[in-house]
């Protein structure tokens, strides 16, 4: 009787220190200074980035966020200050990176990075998001190594509605379609066809023509080494590519991707192949309106498949203040964090959690791209670092200015064939 | 040693170690990691990159991966001919017209060496407004009711001189030996001695095996053509506007050190205005000339941020080396062979530099 009595108590008081150790490590906060790396420094990126920031600290008033990003489209210039940051044993508190090839190949293969299976586990973040992108994100043991903020579309065909009325032209399925039909008859009544934009934009078309007449399968098998670069099937894609060139304005070198789409609304071209990035300056740069005001579609031949590419954070080995790094990941990842940053920048939520039916917070385009995204073939993008190694991306940048001018489909395959070959193998190691 | 000795090696002392580290070994290492196959993804791993020798040149220079170098190396010898010709006729003319004792000449002086003091992006961004082709001076003529202008500036895609790459041995080989047999054959004209007969005959043979054998089968033949890209006539333009007003102040700073008693000597003797310039002025004009062109042609060869900033990087028709040496480099993440092209460009440049460099050393111990 009385032993137990005694064991109660002491029961009772150990119980009670645990519960107080828990709060206490509860209490102990992360403090001192977070550097996050990115190359968000204009327009909804940059608003996003610095809302999240926002609430960030107020969650954790102890902690500096210091926001180091470096401007330059799609990271190229990022790149370059990160990779010497690491090889000179300096890396940031946290660093943005492209899911898929770009994380894996260099930074992951390299040893560079903590894997975050625990703080998956820890937010239940497993199960709220989608297999697909967690696939890309890890390597062939399971584990994941980066928190995906946001998922934007690259196969996405844009129009003016009202001006397809006009001209008398519907939407083109295939890009046989768009070539034989669309494309002369647009032609003749003197508007281009498809605008297009300098090179990167070029390789952006380029990656959805080879997913439309490729398909998602045979795509897919361009990066893992089962389509072959040299065979008949490649070769048809730049000769579909050429006459998909034949197709846009000349001065395409000159433009940017917004000087591109603006041709469309300007109505001087029908169509324009961009990232959904580009419903962000339809709707808020020239105040057009989802459906009535501008159109989309899957790229022509890629219905029902969804080529995509996502930017995550990431925990790089040795990071400086790693309690307050995780915490930021751990609020990155979170529904509410998504739906703070995503709406200002306008790309989906990767967690599935977030609040994609409130039409306050995402318009018709992202509604309508979100089911596509639960319910299609999902493929990564090349121009956006999801497939394919920096080795094989920033050279075939210059297989397409080459081709843009020479249209010399030989080369131009025989080109890109050793460059696979060359690089492609490196990355897989 | 005297004091005054201990004291000025004591003072030269820092700066040779910094020199001989920061510029010298790091010149040293550069050649060395060129002769590597060194890149990121070793460096991350903590790997060694190993010695492959002369590869990454070889790719450079036949590789079926690295035209765009073969383009740049193209680009960069026309570029740095048109732009010394442009900036060396459009600096003297200036000068000659500033030297006609005008009023409100200091004014004039500063707006011609204004564009100097900007930065080559400021150039480049400026002009690549001006010559978009859409809105840009194309549409000047307007104006005035004139149809638009045509040329499509920077994103021009004509060439003019086409020529295939692997041809280029063949030509280089044909003008050296024709070079070497001329010698030969005017050291025989001037000596008949043995040593040249043979000297002659030997480059008689070689160049009878050049053109009549057929050496091009040596390299593989592959279509992989080059040319003048008439986009850098954009690039000439911008660069000239900018560099003009300099060699425009070189060429008044020797027109005023041409004393006035020569000029008109020359006239009491008879000589048109015009005779006065090519007689008197421009040969004695010659010294400047040179130091112009030397200062234009390193400026010309290392050239990246005005064609960074008018072409974005990818335009390969204004492409230039230093671009393609960043881009392997840090977006490639070759490190090795963008030593490499690193390496051919200070070669570029030392061809010109060092001879000069020689001469003023030489003329400088002799004062």
């Amino acid at each position: 009787m009385r032993s137990s009595k005694w064991f109660i108590l002491v029961a009772a008081l150990a119980l009670m220190l645990g519960v107080f150790a828990l709060a206490s490590a509860q209490d102990a906060q992360p403090s001192g200074d977070l550097e996050i790396f990115s190359w968000w420094t204009g327009g909804g990126e940059e608003a996003g980035l610095n809302a999240l920031i926002e609430k960030f600290k107020e969650m954790y008033p102890d902690v500096n966020v210091i926001n180091s990003a470096v401007a330059g489209g799609s990271g190229v210039n990022a790149r370059a200050v990160l990779q010497t940051r690491m090889l000179g044993g300096d890396p940031p508190g946290t660093f943005q990176v492209h899911a898929g090839a770009e994380l894996n190949t260099l930074w992951v293969a390299a040893d560079k990075m903590e894997p975050l299976n625990d703080l998956y586990e820890q937010n239940g973040w497993m199960e709220q998001y989608p297999q697909g992108l967690l696939d890309l994100i890890s390597d062939d043991e399971g584990n994941i190594y980066s928190v995906p903020v946001n998922i934007h579309r690259s196969n996405v065909l844009w129009y003016i509605p009202a001006n397809l009325e006009e001209w008398g032209v519907t939407v083109p399925a295939t890009w046989d379609e768009f070539i034989n039909e669309t494309c002369p008859k647009l032609q003749e009544a003197g508007v281009t066809p498809l605008a297009v934009g300098e090179t990167w934009t070029q390789v952006h078309l380029w990656e959805n023509v080879a997913l439309g007449v490729l398909g998602p399968e045979k795509y897919n098998g361009l990066w893992d080494g089962t389509t072959d670069w040299a065979g008949e099937d490649m070769t048809q894609v730049w000769e579909t590519f050429g006459k998909v060139l034949d197709c846009a304005n000349e001065d395409m070198n000159a433009l940017t991707w917004q000087d591109a789409s603006r041709m469309v609304i300007e109505g001087k071209a029908a169509f324009n192949v961009m990232g959904d990035w580009a419903a962000g300056y339809f709707l808020v740069d020239n105040s057009l309106e989802p459906e009535t005001g501008f159109g989309w579609a899957p790229a022509p031949g890629t219905e029902g498949v969804f080529n995509m590419l996502s930017d995550t954070f990431g925990l790089p080995k040795d990071a400086p203040n790693r309690d307050a790094v995780v915490a930021w990941l751990s609020f990155l990842g979170s529904a509410e964090a998504q739906d703070i940053f995503n709406p200002l920048k306008g790309s989906l939520p990767a967690n599935t959690e977030a609040q994609i039916d409130d039409s306050e917070l995402y318009n018709a385009y992202f509604q309508n791209a979100y089911e596509d995204w639960t319910s299609n073939t999902i493929v990564g993008s090349l121009a956006h670092g999801a497939v394919a190694p920096q080795e094989f991306s920033s050279p075939f940048n210059d297989v397409i200015a080459g081709f843009q001018e020479s249209r010399d489909v030989a080369t131009a395959q025989a080109t890109a064939a050793e460059l696979a070959a060359t690089t492609m193998t490196a990355g897989s190691e | 040693m005297n004091r005054d000795r201990v004291t000025a090696i004591l003072m030269l002392t820092p700066s040779v170690i910094l020199l001989a580290i920061f510029v010298y070994g790091f010149i040293a290492w550069t050649g060395y990691t060129s002769v590597t196959d060194s890149n990121l993804r070793q460096q991350l791993r903590g790997e060694t990159a190993e010695v492959v020798g002369l590869k990454n040149y070889e790719d450079l220079f036949t590789g079926l991966l690295n035209k765009r170098f073969r383009v740049d190396m193209t680009n960069t010898v026309f570029f740095t001919i048109l732009f010394i010709v442009a900036c060396l006729g459009v600096g003297i003319l200036l000068a000659i017209l500033l030297d006609q004792k005008i009023k409100g000449e200091s004014v004039f002086r500063t707006i011609f060496l204004f564009p100097m003091a900007l930065s080559f992006v400021v150039t480049g961004v400026a002009w690549k407004w001006l010559f978009n082709p859409t809105s840009g001076i194309n549409v000047l003529p307007t104006v005035i009711g004139l149809p638009a202008g045509q040329f499509q500036w920077f994103i021009s895609e004509d060439r003019w001189l086409p020529f295939n790459w692997h041809d280029l041995g063949f030509y280089i080989a044909l003008i050296l030996l024709g070079m070497a047999l001329l010698f030969t054959l005017w050291q025989w004209s001037k000596k008949r001695s043995q040593w040249a007969a043979f000297g002659a005959a030997l480059t008689l043979l070689l160049l009878a095996w050049v053109t009549l054998g057929d050496p091009r089968s040596i390299t593989p033949i592959r279509e992989d053509g080059h040319g003048f890209n008439v986009a850098l006539i954009a690039l000439v333009v911008a660069a000239g506007w900018q560099m003009s007003g300099y060699t425009m102040a070189m060429y008044l700073a020797g027109l005023r050190g041409i004393s006035e008693d020569l000029r008109e000597a020359a006239r009491v003797d008879g000589c048109s205005e015009l005779q006065v310039y090519r007689r008197i002025i421009f040969p004695l004009l010659q010294p400047i000339t040179l130091s112009a062109m030397i200062i234009l042609g390193h400026i010309s060869l290392k050239i990246f941020d005005l064609a960074y900033t008018m072409g974005g990087g990818n335009n390969l028709f204004i492409d230039m080396p230093g671009i393609n040496m960043f881009f392997t480099t840090f977006r490639a993440s070759e490190f090795g062979r963008g030593a490499a092209i690193a390496v051919i460009m200070l070669i570029m440049v030392a061809v010109v530099i060092v001879p000069y460099l020689y001469t003023q050393l030489r003329s400088e111990t002799h004062l």
